[in-house]
């Protein structure tokens, strides 16, 4: 395919826009092409066992989900990477070594021999194997992996800039009484505000004091992970925000708060509501589907945002291994510049919606009615 | 699928560190922030208050100050009014004294003058009578110098009395 007539147009940044989307369109189906191929590729190499043509293919869906997803190790670049602790509850007892024991020095898989058992990382989970060098099922689906992975890392990672930037804001405040905001201070305190004014107090009501900790700390956590993920080096990186344990874990805490926190109308709207009472078998069921439906929805948001963002930077990032030319850069690079600066927006807007949600979650659950 | 299986690691230290970080934020963040803004915004509330109250108590001790001057200028107007009016009245008393005066001095003028005329007529006619007198003895010495003269007269008079 030659494209390199699309390149041409430099009249108009309209004109530009069209070519570069008519380039994304064709190069999507082009790279779903390659994609089938690569499947059919590795289908063969797992029937007959070569693994020569493994290191010539590209095969973005894997390099995007290897991304995306958790590792046991920080990969820095080549093949540096930082080595994370492995903790991992087994039958026989608990066990912690470092992953670097579970990479060679050409960053592949091999098996360590542990305490208990041998150890192999395979695709990021780690399986026993038994004495033959093959994976013992049994003992591996017992083991439970309590590792301070990537993500694990990075989540501590930003729990202590949260607490560092937040400290440093708290002194200011301590430091400067009664005195105009200055510095971070002055560029925290607009956002404080905001989620004080415009997303607790209308949501809420006039309870709303109670929840802004959990309101204001979920906003930042959100927020300070998403920014993290966008940085494509060290401290960020990782896909926190993007991974639906943590958007898990933070939708179960509004869960248990929301619930918590209903007073009688709320519980009263779920198990009395106002319908025939032929009706209310189905209510109840239905009420009871929308208690974790709500937060449902806030996992899978966010979950879904963060790594479809991550996915599309990944893509065009790939385009260029894809077509095996450097030319493909500047394309890919604007593109990705574009979804970097469109993502930062995003980054705000989930955090915001997230809390936005959860303010209003829990004002339904407080709210007061006068029937 | 891996990606929406949540892993029970990440789950447990997220839940961990999330929960944490709810804590030290609160007690080392939130509540120091929203406690100093929350009060900073009623300081400020409270100087927009006190600078209202400035300023209606401005006006109102303006507004004293113009009643004040106010009835400073009428008071003084009052008071230049009345020292004209004794002014004009002292002018006036003077006058009339200065001209009683000259009219007493002129009417003591007018009595001594008449006086003195009186007086000066009253000399004039001593001086007169004798003189007449001193005449008349003078003319009758000459004419009673004979005899026949002095009967004639007496002749004369006695016929006057006869006709009375």
């Amino acid at each position: 395919m030659d494209f390199s007539h699309f390149l041409n147009y430099k009249n108009s940044s309209i004109k530009a826009v069209f070519a570069f989307s008519m380039l994304f369109l064709s190069f999507n189906s082009y790279a779903r092409q390659q994609n089938q191929d690569i499947q059919e590729v590795v289908k063969e190499e797992v029937t007959t066992g070569t693994h020569e043509e493994k290191s010539e293919k590209f095969d973005p869906t894997v390099v995007i989900l290897e991304h995306i997803g958790d590792s046991h190790s920080w990969h820095l670049w080549g093949h540096t990477s930082i080595p994370l602790p492995v903790i991992l509850f087994t039958p026989s007892g608990l066990e912690i070594f470092s992953s670097a024991n579970l990479l060679n020095e050409h960053h592949e898989a091999i098996p360590y021999k542990g305490k208990n058992y041998t150890y192999l990382n395979e695709e990021e989970h780690i399986v026993v194997l038994g004495n033959d060098g093959k994976v013992n099922e049994e003992v591996s689906s017992k083991i439970i992996d309590f590792s301070i992975t990537k993500n694990v890392a990075a989540l501590f990672i930003s729990v202590i800039v949260l607490v560092l930037i937040f400290t440093k804001v708290a002194n200011s405040y301590k430091n400067r009484i009664g005195k105009a905001p200055k510095g971070l201070q002055s560029w925290i305190e607009p956002i404080i505000i905001f989620i004080r004014d415009d997303i607790a107090r209308p949501n809420i009501g006039y309870k709303f004091e109670k929840f802004m900790p959990l309101l204001l700390t979920v906003f930042f956590f959100i927020w300070i992970n998403n920014l993290m993920g966008l940085v494509p080096l060290f401290p960020g990186s990782a896909n926190v925000t993007g991974n639906i344990a943590v958007t898990l874990v933070l939708s179960v805490i509004i869960l248990i708060v929301v619930n918590i926190n209903g007073n009688k109308y709320y519980w009263g709207h779920i198990f009395k509501p106002d319908v025939p009472f032929w009706l209310l078998p189905i209510m109840w069921v239905v009420e009871v589907i929308g208690i974790f439906s709500k937060p449902f929805a806030l996992m899978i948001r966010l979950f879904a945002n963060i790594t479809a963002g991550h996915i599309i930077v990944l893509s065009l990032i790939s385009l260029i291994f894809i077509f095996k030319t450097l030319a493909m850069a500047p394309v890919s690079i604007s593109f990705v510049i574009f979804m970097d600066v469109l993502e930062l927006l995003v980054a705000f807007l989930q955090a915001f919606i997230f809390t936005m949600l959860a303010a209003l979650f829990i004002g339904m659950a407080v709210e007061e009615h006068h029937h | 699928m891996d990606l929406v299986t949540p892993s029970i690691g990440l789950v447990f230290w997220t839940a961990v560190s999330f929960l944490i970080l709810i804590v030290l934020l609160k007690k080392l963040a939130w509540k120091p922030v929203l406690g100093a803004i929350h009060e900073r915004e009623l300081s400020i509330e409270d100087a927009l208050n006190k600078a209202d109250l400035a300023r209606e108590e401005m006006a109102r001790l303006s507004n004293e100050n113009e009643a004040l001057l106010k009835q400073a200028r009428v008071e003084r107007d009052e008071i230049l009014k009345e020292a004209k009016e004794l002014k004009d009245q002292i002018v006036a008393d003077a006058k009339n004294a200065a001209q009683e005066e000259g009219a007493k001095m002129i009417e003591k003028a007018r009595i001594e003058i008449n006086n003195q005329k009186i007086a000066a007529l009253r000399e004039v006619k001593n001086q007169v009578a004798s003189l007449s007198l001193d005449i008349a003895e003078k003319v009758l010495r000459k004419q009673f110098d004979d005899k026949q003269k002095q009967d004639a007269l007496v002749g004369d008079l006695l016929k006057d009395v006869k006709l009375n």
